[in-house]
């Protein structure tokens, strides 16, 4: 009674495989995940690699080469390709460097957020009644908090630094990740996959982690691309308002706040900083983009 | 087969007055609906047989599919399964003798897992046999439902309908329970395919001696695989009986309405009238009395004052049965006329 | 019981309403072209009931929508001919299509709650569907759409109109979606599955009033299901697809007690029919799967499932005439028509 297998119907074609091989062919087929991987994964080895790749110390200050232009201006030089600061230290070295901070607050405020936004949707998602109201409480209380304002008024109250910033930011973001999982698990709710799993007896870990979570997994994703340019962000403005990592760090916010003083007659001290963000978010997003075209059944309709 | 019940054939699964409320909507400005899914309904389903139960939308046959397999508890009444009551008991334990077969094959399987993963589930969660032996045993499963070896390193997507009911099944079956619930598990697939799952859970019936709960609304298929049928009407039995009875002598109005509404494919014969009245049943507002009276073409005032029972059928046996044998657990009907 | 009309009608000396030579349709996906329709040719008289009947992926559906112009633009359809009324479907421009949409091609779909737009009440809709095509006052359209509700069965016609299509149930939903296609009177309704996803007393309802409608106003109906019982009992003639073709046709008696094709042979057999096969027996399952359309299909498409192919089939099966009017897809159609090779398991008690 063996039956030949047949051939993968059509619409479920995104399905096949192993997650490795279907995420290599999708890279090929979609140009803005290309790109906006691309240029994430450039800035991430620049990043990683910042101690070899920079040509000066970025704290290291100079005063006789004080506001040097950038190579493009004729009075600019190869020794400082993007110029120098008010204080003389070199510009393309802080902000290599400064990838490093955007990065690593990015990445990590994405999952902390990710964390607490995920427990908290899923088990308003799956267990509904109470526990639904309670988390829907929470989510109302912090969408209608005005999210800078709150996060500076913290900062000055915990001082700012690289890990207040984090940690606060973390524990604000987690909005969306609760948003999309509490519907995402909704909808998988009533699955006769999860209900057989319940029906087998699987204890209630479990059904949240293998059966429900890899099911939500793809609109996750997207939604932690996007938070960490949230984050990133975010974390300019606070530095720029003087609240999130502190002088002498070369965070990108902080550059930018640095250099208002000489926003209209030296303006590279405020674009160059701009964007490296600018292009650091769009390429996020892209990413995002890219990722969201993937996990979305059947892929884009014309 | 002899599908008559006497007082000494076992039970696998016996329902006692089961009864389940849902409150409905209800907030701070007004009092909440209570929803009665399934009312008052008691059962028999003796070993190794194929109980069909009927209904159309509404009746609470998917409610009464979940209370036995444990997933939701029932608001009053008894579950004896194998003749052991179930109402609190561990899931676990449960899942050893009662598993279900959903109606849709393209949600009772998780996407992102391999078949081999989805078939061996049940026996990792009871941690029977070591994974070596698991496996074997999945393959030996896949290999009984009729699906290749290789299928097992695949995913549900890239499957169709009728395979991933194969793996359903084999997932069902994997820890030889006593009792399957089988939740339409035809209704979503082709004609052609329906006959090839039918063949194979008479098989697999025969092979393990399971007994099956057969849930539909089709009766052509309940009827080729039922030994006993029980028909549901808003929560409540309004008939149950054997096969060859209900078929061919059914008592209560509802019960003709359905198989007059069966439409063999025998041209010629035209569509019947079936005489019920236009309206649709509403679980949230059941009528008084006798839940079928707005659409009974034999209502009587005294049906919208009072429910009826359902009572056993008191009279001359059935061709080709002897009276001895039935008498403990005869065909029965809830109908004041009937 | 409503009486089935004969098939036979005396004399047939006007042209069909609907003629189909050829129909292709082909819709690029993902992984190349998926030929849904791979030529098929029916035609429709006027005022019959003709049943298309097929499994899933047969391409029922795909020939509905591309006789009301409803595919995606990416689909491709091409035709021989395709012909309604005079008209000329291929080369009619788009806004003639909408016109005749609705006014003399109606179509009716399976899930009642997605073809009523929510936001808009029953009357208003019904009316709607008939000032768009007919210059009617609004008091003549809100009149024709009481009598129509009444004549479909629903009572208290006048408050349902006022009603949106949440208040009521799937049964009466369909009922309104029948009202509504007939309010232009169109010559052709295309019903899609209308009573597939409704339960089984309802549908026996729904199947009564429709065959009564049709009689009563003439109408073509060109109804697509998967249920051989409902063609069986409402059909005039019958159109059997597989994998995109029309591999038998005949009147509706013809078919049933001749079937002619190894492809509608296997699917009688395999139906429990009460009365017919015996319960508890093993059914007569048709090994196998339908081919993938997307890559090319030669010959007969069934072949690799059928217990009488041989080599011949590898080369299209042509159309052969078994009967009057009864059309077969089969090389060896002639020798399984003789009735007496049919196997049905009779039941002897």
């Amino acid at each position: 009674m063996a039956h030949t297998l047949s051939p993968p119907v059509a619409a479920e074609q995104h399905l096949v495989g192993s997650w490795q091989s279907r995420f290599l062919r999708s890279t090929l087929n979609n140009r803005s995940l290309a790109i906006g991987l691309l240029i994430i994964t450039t800035l991430g080895v620049v990043a990683l690699l910042a101690p070899w790749l920079a040509p000066h110390a970025p704290y290291l200050q100079d005063t006789a080469n004080r506001m040097v232009p950038p190579i493009w201006h004729e009075t600019g030089s190869w020794t400082h390709p993007l110029g120098t600061d008010r204080l003389g230290r070199d510009y393309l070295s802080r902000l290599i460097y400064g990838s490093r901070i955007s990065l690593f607050i990015g990445l990590v405020v994405a999952l902390i957020s990710g964390l607490i936004g995920t427990t908290l949707g899923v088990l308003a998602g799956y267990f509904g009644g109470r526990v639904d109201a309670v988390v829907s409480y929470l989510l109302t209380t912090r969408l209608a908090m005005p999210v800078v304002l709150v996060a500076l008024a913290m900062a000055s109250l915990m001082g700012g630094s690289m890990l207040s910033v984090t940690l606060l930011l973390g524990l604000l973001l987690w909005d969306r990740f609760a948003v999309v999982a509490r519907s995402a698990t909704q909808q998988l709710r009533d699955a006769e996959y999860v209900q057989a799993a319940q029906a087998l007896g699987c204890p209630l870990p479990y059904i949240l982690l293998r059966e429900v979570l890899p099911n939500i997994a793809g609109a996750l994703i997207v939604v932690a691309t996007l938070e960490v340019a949230n984050a990133i962000l975010l974390e300019a403005t606070l530095s720029f308002l003087g609240m999130g990592v502190q002088p002498p760090s070369p965070s990108w916010g902080l550059m930018i706040a640095e250099g208002k003083a000489y926003m209209f007659f030296q303006p590279w001290v405020i674009t160059i900083p701009g964007s490296a963000l600018f292009i650091l978010v769009l390429a996020i997003n892209l990413l995002g983009d890219g990722l969201r075209d993937l996990s979305a059944p059947g892929g884009r309709n014309e | 087969m002899n599908s008559a019940v006497s007082s000494r054939t076992p039970l696998a699964l016996e329902l006692c007055g089961l009864s389940k409320t849902f409150k409905l909507g209800g907030g701070m400005l007004h009092k909440s609906q209570t929803l009665t899914a399934v009312n008052n309904v008691s059962l028999r389903v003796p070993r190794g047989q194929v109980m069909g139960l009927v209904g159309e939308s509404g009746c609470g046959k998917s409610t009464l599919a979940k209370i036995l397999l444990g997933l939701t508890p029932p608001s009053a009444g008894d579950v004896l399964i194998n003749g052991k009551a179930i109402v609190n008991a561990n899931q676990k334990a449960l899942a050893r003798h009662i598993q279900p077969i959903f109606q849709d094959p393209y949600s009772s399987l998780n996407p992102r897992q391999r078949i081999a993963q989805i078939v061996g589930l049940p026996l990792r969660i009871h941690a029977i046999g070591t994974p070596k032996e698991q496996a074997a045993k999945v393959d030996e499963m896949l290999e009984l439902v009729g699906l290749p070896k290789r299928a097992a390193q695949q995913y549900p997507g890239q499957m169709s309908g009728g395979q991933r009911q194969r793996v359903a099944i084999a997932r069902a079956l994997i820890m030889r329970p006593d009792l399957v619930i089988c939740d339409e598990p035809t209704s979503a697939l082709d004609v052609s395919v329906q006959a090839q799952i039918l063949n194979l859970l008479l098989d697999l019936k025969e092979e393990f001696g399971l007994t099956y709960l057969f849930i539909s609304h089709d009766l052509a298929v309940v009827e080729h695989l039922a030994d006993r049928l029980a028909v549901m009407y808003l929560g409540r039995i309004v008939e149950e009986g054997t096969r060859e009875q209900i078929f061919t002598s059914p008592r209560h109005p509802y019960t003709q309405a359905l198989l007059a509404s069966a439409l063999t494919p025998e041209p010629g014969l035209g569509v019947p009238d079936i005489g019920l009245g236009a309206g649709q049943p509403d679980p949230t507002q059941p009528p008084s009395g006798c839940a079928f009276h707005p659409r009974c073409p034999m209502a009587q005032p005294e049906c919208a004052q009072q429910a009826p029972s359902l009572s056993a059928i008191a009279q001359s046996t059935a061709p080709g049965t002897s009276q001895g044998t039935y008498q403990d657990n005869p065909a029965r009907v809830a109908c004041h006329f009937a | 019981m409503s009486n089935p009309s004969s098939a036979e009608r005396s004399t047939a000396p006007a042209s069909p309403l609907l003629t189909v030579k050829q129909l292709r349709v082909d819709l690029p996906i993902a992984k190349g072209t998926l030929h849904a329709v791979r030529g098929i040719d029916f035609h429709v008289e006027r005022g019959e009931m003709l049943c298309l009947v097929g499994e899933s992926g047969c391409g029922k559906s795909m020939t509905s929508l591309a006789l009301m112009g409803l595919l995606p633009r990416k689909a491709q359809v091409n035709a021989d001919c395709l012909n309604f009324d005079g008209v000329d479907l291929l080369t009619v421009s788009e806004r003639e299509r909408s016109n005749l949409r609705g006014a003399r091609m109606a179509m009716i779909f399976q899930e009642p709650m997605t073809a009523l737009n929510p936001a808009y009440t029953l009357g208003n809709q019904l009316c709607e569907a008939l000032r768009r095509h007919q210059r009617v006052s609004r008091k003549a359209a809100h009149d024709r759409a009481l009598y129509l509700l009444e004549r479909v069965g629903i009572s208290a016609a006048e408050e349902r109109m006022r009603q949106y299509p949440h208040q009521l149930s799937g049964g009466l939903r369909q009922r309104v979606m029948i009202a509504m296609a007939l309010m232009c009177e169109p010559d052709l309704i295309i019903a899609d599955e209308p009573t597939t996803a409704l339960d089984v007393t309802i549908q026996a309802q729904i199947l009564h009033l429709l065959r009564d409608l049709q009689q009563e106003f003439g109408t073509a109906v060109i109804f697509i299901t998967h249920d051989l019982g409902v063609v069986a009992r409402i059909a005039d003639r019958v159109a059997v697809m597989y994998a995109g073709e029309v591999i038998e046709t005949a009147s509706a008696q013809s078919l049933f007690q001749a079937p002619s094709h190894p492809y509608t042979q296997g699917l009688l057999r395999c139906i429990p029919t009460p009365g017919k096969t015996l319960p508890g027996s093993r059914l007569q399952a048709i090994p196998g799967v339908v081919p993938n359309l997307v890559e090319k299909v030669d010959g007969c498409a069934f072949c690799n499932r059928c217990d009488q192919a041989d080599a011949l089939c590898h080369t299209t099966p042509p159309l052969q005439t078994v009967a009057d009017r009864h059309l077969s897809r089969c090389h060896f159609a002639h020798q399984l028509s003789n009735p007496a090779q049919l196997n049905t398991q009779e039941v002897t008690l």
